[in-house]
């Protein structure tokens, strides 16, 4: 996994609740075998119209956007289906982070396994940043995992909760499954003990 | 020892290593596998050089992309892509070795409902998927919550998952249900109150009367939805009618495992003194039947209410609101029971169960769809529409000007060809009203079985309780 440390860019506010995961990659784009190129689709339906051609209100298609890294969102950003299609999409777009006041639970673990950050911050916060992120390619968020901090460019600094685990998985790019296989005695001796608990699972 | 509640004791009996922080290793009984999120897991492995741990745990079964016409077994009914998507999954199943019920068999259909149907699922056991309505095997008990792709990839390896552990919350829906109200009133009535993003970082288990007095279906149904009030558990605690169930199912226990797992499960409920971080309650009295009126399911409402207007919403909600408006086509103030619908889909793995489709025979006994309307009926699974066309339920549908439909996910979200077009508007018993979600610019209203044969009939949004 790609790791992360610190990003600079720019963000795109997307000023709306509950965007969920229809919106962010519809359906009709989970029919690949692959976890790359869903980037084109990312807010497919928000993005182009019915023929196809870019809707040019749409905060993505703007040219101060294009480069878009960072996404600042409203509440309940994720909401909806397991799709990890969901992160690739966003990933492969080239964001990095999302911001927003909460997130959904399945969304917020698919982005980790990504190298994606998704931050929670106050609503106060996410206003901030959002406005910020109105001034386009002019204003450059930086984001400091390890610091745990956020800051715009007029100097105003937040600072995030992570979870520890997941830090140091994004930081160093870690694998789960590598990390998990090296339990497997503990995984071993628990299947052993639950077989005889529970013959019949 | 301390009291606990349910999700307590399950998740303590399943933690295979803890961290010092906290993080958990979780070990997981049942794996359960689709198509559509499972390809790039498989793939994975294939290029680390790692096997399914435990292969005898983990069922695959297509549903997301097969057509449910009666001619699907001509492969030209499906596209290029999707076709490409269950072959992947066909090769899967055989390459590693796991429980596998194709597209030709009888006992195919959704995973949500073949699992319990087949009895891979069972009382106190956790159980994944990578498929966010995998809480609906809450119902028995079990621990069940949709995973992402690399998730899938982590269990297939290790049979483990990597948790911390949730809160708990309680819904309690106490008292009886009036006549026409249903399971499905139930739990759309719950996220109305929550909010959809109310259950998020907690595990929530339903109790109280109207819980209890409701079928394993109806369980089912109310646990299917906890994801969409931001929860990615819902739990119900086993009694007898969860055993009968399970009873004599093919994969449940027999003879002597069959006793002591009953012992086991007979322990699986909350201890009256546990402890819970949020309670929310409902008197089942005070549920009506509801539909939604815009394009998250926390916009719902009776059917006897009028279309909102943004202005009876505060903070986000209000741009939100006026959004779904929109899209919706929705004016406000408009009584809910005068909007005019194109389609009704009855069927998903929220309400295509053998007693949904008693609940809409019930109502459509005698009658005849409104002339010019789409309608619809997708059994959850082969065998829900065997049952189905023995109970003589089928007859009913078809007499009444039904299409009778194969197994599948269907028009629950169009990725296969059942679809809506741009502007169509459909009473559908699934999960999600997102923009989109039954194809581009479609509209959905989410109801109960009943209600959605009610709208059949007239051709508009119906309160039920005028047919009964
Ligand atoms: S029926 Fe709908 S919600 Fe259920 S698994 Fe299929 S697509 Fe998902």
């Amino acid at each position: 996994m790609e790791k992360f440390e610190k990003l600079s860019g720019i963000a795109a506010p997307m000023p709306l609740i509950n965007i969920d995961t229809d919106m962010i990659i519809p359906k009709q784009f989970l029919k690949t075998i692959k976890r790359s190129g869903l980037g084109v689709n990312l807010f497919d339906e928000m993005r182009y119209d019915d023929d196809g051609n870019e809707i040019p209100d749409f905060v993505l298609n703007k040219p101060q956007y294009r480069e878009t890294q960072i996404l600042i969102a409203g509440d309940n950003f994720g909401c909806g289906s397991s799709r990890e299609h969901a992160p690739w999409a966003i990933k492969d777009f080239g964001i990095r982070c999302v911001i927003a006041p909460s997130f959904a639970d399945i969304f917020y673990n698919n982005c980790f396994k990504n190298g994606i950050l998704p931050i929670a911050l106050p609503q106060e916060q996410v206003d901030i940043l959002m406005k910020e992120a109105e001034k386009g390619a002019n204003a450059r968020v930086e984001i400091d995992l390890e610091a745990q901090t956020v800051s715009t460019s007029d100097g105003e600094v937040f600072s995030f909760e992570v979870d520890a685990f997941k830090k140091h998985c994004l930081l160093e790019g870690l694998d789960d499954i590598g990390l998990t296989m090296e339990k497997a005695a503990s995984i071993d001796a628990f299947e052993a003990k639950a077989s005889q608990a529970r013959p019949w699972v | 020892m301390s009291p606990k509640t349910l999700y307590d004791k399950i998740w303590d009996a399943h933690v295979a290593h803890e961290a010092e922080d906290g993080t958990c290793l979780l070990y997981i009984d049942r794996h359960l596998v689709h198509e559509v999120t499972s390809p790039q897991a498989f793939e994975g492995l294939r290029m680390s050089n790692r096997t399914v741990r435990a292969p005898d745990k983990t069922i695959a079964v297509p549903d997301h992309n097969v057509p449910t016409t009666l001619d699907r077994a001509n492969a030209a009914t499906m596209t290029e892509d999707s076709r490409i998507q269950v072959e992947a999954l066909d090769k899967n199943a055989a390459d590693f070795g796991i429980h596998y019920y194709p597209v030709s068999d009888v006992r195919q259909g959704i995973v949500h409902i073949v699992g319990p149907e087949q009895g891979w699922t069972l009382p106190g056991m956790t159980v994944v998927c990578g498929d966010s309505h995998t809480a609906t095997h809450g119902a028995f008990g079990a621990l069940a919550h949709g995973i992402g792709t690399s998730e899938v990839e982590h269990v297939l390896a290790t049979q483990t998952l990597i948790q911390r552990k949730g809160k708990n919350m309680k819904v309690e829906i106490t008292g009886k249900l009036r006549p026409g109200v249903t399971a499905k009133d139930i739990t759309l009535s719950v996220i109305g109150v929550t909010g959809t993003a109310g259950g998020t970082g907690y595990v929530i288990e339903y109790c109280g009367e109207a819980i209890r007095d409701l079928s394993m279906e109806g369980r089912m149904t109310v646990c299917n939805m906890a994801i969409e009030g931001g929860a990615r558990a819902g739990l119900i605690a086993p009694d007898e009618k969860t055993f009968e169930y399970c009873m004599g199912r093919p994969h449940a226990p027999k003879g002597a495992q069959w006793e002591a797992a009953l012992a086991w499960w007979k322990t699986l409920y909350s201890d009256p003194d546990a402890h819970w971080d949020k309670v929310v309650t409902l008197k089942g009295e005070d549920i009506a039947p509801v539909v939604t009126w815009g394009t998250s399911p926390e916009d719902v409402l009776p059917i006897t209410a009028n279309v909102p207007s943004a202005s009876d919403f505060a903070g986000g909600k209000v741009d939100a609101a006026q959004r779904s408006l929109d899209y919706m086509g929705l004016t406000p103030g408009t009584p809910l029971s005068e909007v005019e619908i194109d389609t009704v889909f009855i069927g998903s793995c929220t309400n295509g169960r053998i007693e949904d489709l008693r609940a809409a025979a019930e109502i459509l006994k005698g009658k005849k769809v409104k002339e010019g309307l789409r309608a619809m009926i997708v059994p959850g699974s082969g065998l829900v529409r065997a049952q189905a066309e023995e109970e003589g339920l089928a007859d009913i549908f078809k007499e009444a000007g039904f299409e009778w439909r194969l197994a599948g996910c269907s028009m629950c979200l169009a990725m296969n060809p059942d679809q809506l077009s741009p502007g169509e508007r459909c009473a559908a018993t699934s999960n999600r009203n997102f923009e989109g979600r039954q194809g581009r610019g479609g509209r959905t209203h989410l109801m109960s079985p009943a209600m959605a044969a009610a709208a059949a009939v007239t051709g508009k949004l119906t309160d039920v309780r005028e047919m009964m």
